[in-house]
């Protein structure tokens, strides 16, 4: 099963790399991995989305909590929560009909073209992962020149929350 | 320290040896070279610590390793960078999977060379990662006393382990105050210590109301109070005990409630009593595969009980009932009160019951060998060097059947008595580590139990032994072969020894001598005796002593790999006795 995982570490030199090396050095998937200091420069804020079997996110979990650099974690997913991504899209629009189609298609996704020059428009959108893919569906594929996505962030819903 | 000396303005070099010695550090094994010079420097300077030269990086960490699973003290090994630093992750990784606490501290090139491919430079916090408990790179001299006390408070606390410092040449150089805090807070790092009295109430019950237990225990019952603590539950309870290779001598081996070593090579009644019990209380082990055996097949009739400091050792191969994170020497005690308190009380008749069973099975004589043969068998030695050593020794072993024959036959009844690489597997051990024993234990008999093949892997360090004057006592069980993996061969390869032959072995006697010390060679099992009394005689020499072994002597009882604990290979010669 997918999971969410938010771990709040030291903001040093190789904390990054211990995790990364956990999850290679014990075999575990990695989906997607953020990571950025957070309002208190002292520590970042790392949202990790794995699989596995439930036996296996335990150990995950356990195996995080044990590195040195690890301050605190929460799997998002034991209870409710949000999560977004970033995407930005770069489509190759020669034509006015292509240039019309895709607005309409970044508006229907409540996207926004933040780039335009006379071959190109940059899309920004936000969403689930769910949603980036099928606005990505939506496009004719030789019109995409490249995609680049953030991996997932992630937060609880209501007053639960991963802080000091 | 007083408080004047508390903000001395000091040198890199000088502050981390002011530090060790700080953390009550008296020995440091090491291998200077260009980056640490400083620190030699230092150490030259002062008469706190003793350095000892050893003759290979890899034996400096694994004599830091004998040292600290010895005494329960942190162990210490300083290296150069570059070849220095890889050199050790050997004994580091050894050091881990057997939860040392070891610091080792690695030189690096100037911080303004790291990244250039500086002559002697390698990424050491990089390629140790995945072996140590933590890791650091020291980049700002100010920094420097703090790390080395966190290196100390994250090796020894916790589940303990190996914590390498890695401090680049100019850090060496330039100067800071030295304050050195007498302890430290980390908001990252605080293992959980007391177990949850809920849970230890639960496990409480559910044990007394057994009616085949088994108590399984480990490395983790060893440190601190664990001991004497396990002690007192097992003879509160009067429930059968069985140790890990790691828990040997936390439990006296000579009680009669030790039912001896479990797993691949465990007892007869160890293995049978695992698979036969309805309630498993583990305590401080961590279910590894030498252990548990064919994990579909582990324990079908148990409920589990599981006491381990480290979360992530619990339900990681065996999903447990049970489980209860804290510190062995913490939890122990609380679990004895709750016993004492409560109105239930051991199952007497299935308890009696249960022993007969089990006394069934130890009518098996699993460890039986042929004593009428002309060969000396490796059993042999082992049992007489216990008796001649009233089993009062300090034991070291490198890997194979020689560490399994002493598991076997040693009788431990101390903690930190019986010093092997149990996790790593780390041929070469024995010798460094005996090395750090004996530092710990200058006046105790230090025995290297040894083969013919591991041996030669950390051989160099008989050198060592001559500087320092060690008087070691080297047992080799020398059958000219890999032992146990000549075993697997005959057993499971139809006996074709694909290059377990060690041809072109060196005398060892002359090669003994020409390191300055005692050689013998020892042919006949009549001789066995004298042998030992004469080296164990001479208290201040290093013997080695090359015992001729029957060449195809297997260790049984076995567990086949894929195989239960009730599938055991017994030793065909059981039956002569």
């Amino acid at each position: 099963m997918r999971h969410t995982i938010s771990v709040l570490l030291e903001n040093e030199a190789g904390a990054l790399s211990r995790v990364s090396g956990l999850f290679s050095a014990r075999g575990y998937n990695i989906e997607s991995l953020t990571v950025a200091p957070t309002e208190d420069s002292s520590m970042s804020r790392m949202t990790i989305v794995t699989r596995g079997p439930d036996e296996v996110i335990e150990q995950i979990t356990k195996q995080l909590n044990k590195l040195v650099e690890v301050v605190k974690l929460l799997d998002l997913t034991e209870g409710a929560h949000i999560e977004r991504e970033l995407i930005m899209v770069k489509v190759s629009v020669p034509t006015a009909n292509q240039r019309e189609e895709i607005k309409r298609l970044v508006d229907i996704f409540r996207g926004r073209i933040i780039d335009v020059n006379d071959a190109n428009y940059t899309i920004e959108m936000t969403g689930t992962g769910d949603k980036l893919d099928a606005f990505i569906k939506g496009i004719d594929p030789p019109l995409i020149v490249e995609v680049v996505r953030s991996g997932s962030l992630g937060i609880a819903r209501g007053s639960k929350s991963l802080r000091l | 320290m007083n408080e004047a000396n508390k903000t001395e303005m000091m040198m890199g070099a000088d502050i981390l040896v002011n530090a060790l010695v700080a953390e009550g550090v008296e020995h440091v094994f090491g291998y200077p070279g260009g980056v640490v010079l400083h620190i030699y420097d230092a150490i030259f300077k002062q008469d706190k610590l003793q350095h000892i030269l050893v003759r290979h990086e890899q034996a400096a960490v694994h004599a830091a390793d004998g040292y600290a699973r010895s005494t329960g003290k942190p162990g210490v090994a300083l290296v150069t960078s570059g070849p220095g630093a890889t050199n050790t992750i050997t004994g580091i990784a050894t050091a881990y999977m057997d939860s040392a606490p070891v610091v080792i501290i690695t030189g690096q090139v100037a911080t303004a060379l790291i990244g250039n491919d500086a002559f002697q430079e390698v990424d050491a916090v990089g390629i140790s990662r995945p072996c140590v408990k933590h890791n650091f790179l020291v980049k700002d001299v100010n920094d420097l006393a703090i790390t080395i006390k966190k290196a100390f408070h994250i090796a020894t606390t916790g589940r303990p382990g190996p914590v390498l410092v890695d401090i680049p040449k100019d850090v060496t150089i330039l100067k800071a105050p030295f304050e050195y805090p007498d302890t430290i807070e980390m908001r990252s790092y605080k293992p959980v210590v007391m177990g949850h009295p809920g849970q230890i109430r639960r496990a409480v019950d559910m044990m007394l109301s057994a009616k085949r237990p088994v108590i399984y225990t480990g490395g983790g019952a060893m440190r601190g109070n664990g001991p004497k603590a396990l002690t007192e539950f097992t003879q509160l309870l009067g429930y059968p005990i069985t140790q890990t290779l790691m828990g040997l001598g936390s439990y006296p081996a000579t009680d009669p409630l030790f039912i001896g070593m479990l797993g691949m090579h465990g007892t007869y009644e160890a293995n049978m009593a695992m698979h036969e019990c309805d309630m498993l209380i583990a305590i401080g082990a961590r279910f590894d595969d030498r252990i548990t055996g064919d994990l579909e097949k582990f324990c079908p009739y148990a409920k589990i009980v599981h006491v381990d400091i480290d979360p992530a050792s619990i339900s990681k191969n065996v999903p447990v009932d049970i489980p209860i994170v804290g510190a062995v020497d913490q939890v122990l005690p609380d679990m004895i009160s709750m016993i004492k308190e409560s109105e239930q009380r051991p199952d007497s008749d299935a308890l009696a019951a249960w022993w007969g069973q089990i006394d069934t099975w130890r009518t098996t004589n699993c460890l039986e060998y042929d004593r009428k043969s002309k060969l000396i068998k490796p059993q042999f030695v082992l049992e007489k060097l216990y008796e001649l050593t009233q089993g009062e020794a300090y034991v070291t072993s490198d890997v194979g059947q020689h560490q399994m024959f002493t598991a076997q036959f040693y009788k431990f009844t101390r903690p930190y008595q019986w010093i092997t690489s149990g996790g790593l597997g780390t041929m070469g051990f024995g010798l460094p580590a005996a090395m750090g024993v004996q530092f710990a234990h200058p006046n105790d008999t230090v025995a290297c139990i040894t083969g013919d093949a591991s041996i030669q892997m950390c051989i160099q360090e008989l050198s060592t032994c001559k500087q320092f004057d060690l008087p070691i006592k080297i047992i080799c069980l020398n059958n000219g072969y890999l032992g146990m993996v000549r075993q697997w061969q005959e057993l499971f390869y139809d006996k074709r020894y694909s290059h377990t032959y060690v041809e072109a072995l060196p005398d060892f006697v002359k090669l003994a001598d020409s390191y300055g010390h005692v050689g013998m060679c020892i042919e006949k099992p009549s001789d066995v005796e004298g042998a030992l009394k004469e080296s164990l005689a001479m208290k201040d020499r290093l013997v080695f002593m090359n015992f001729i072994t029957d060449q195809e002597e297997n260790v049984y009882p076995m567990v086949a790999a894929g195989k239960g604990h009730n599938e055991m290979l017994l030793s065909p010669e059981r039956e002569l006795a």
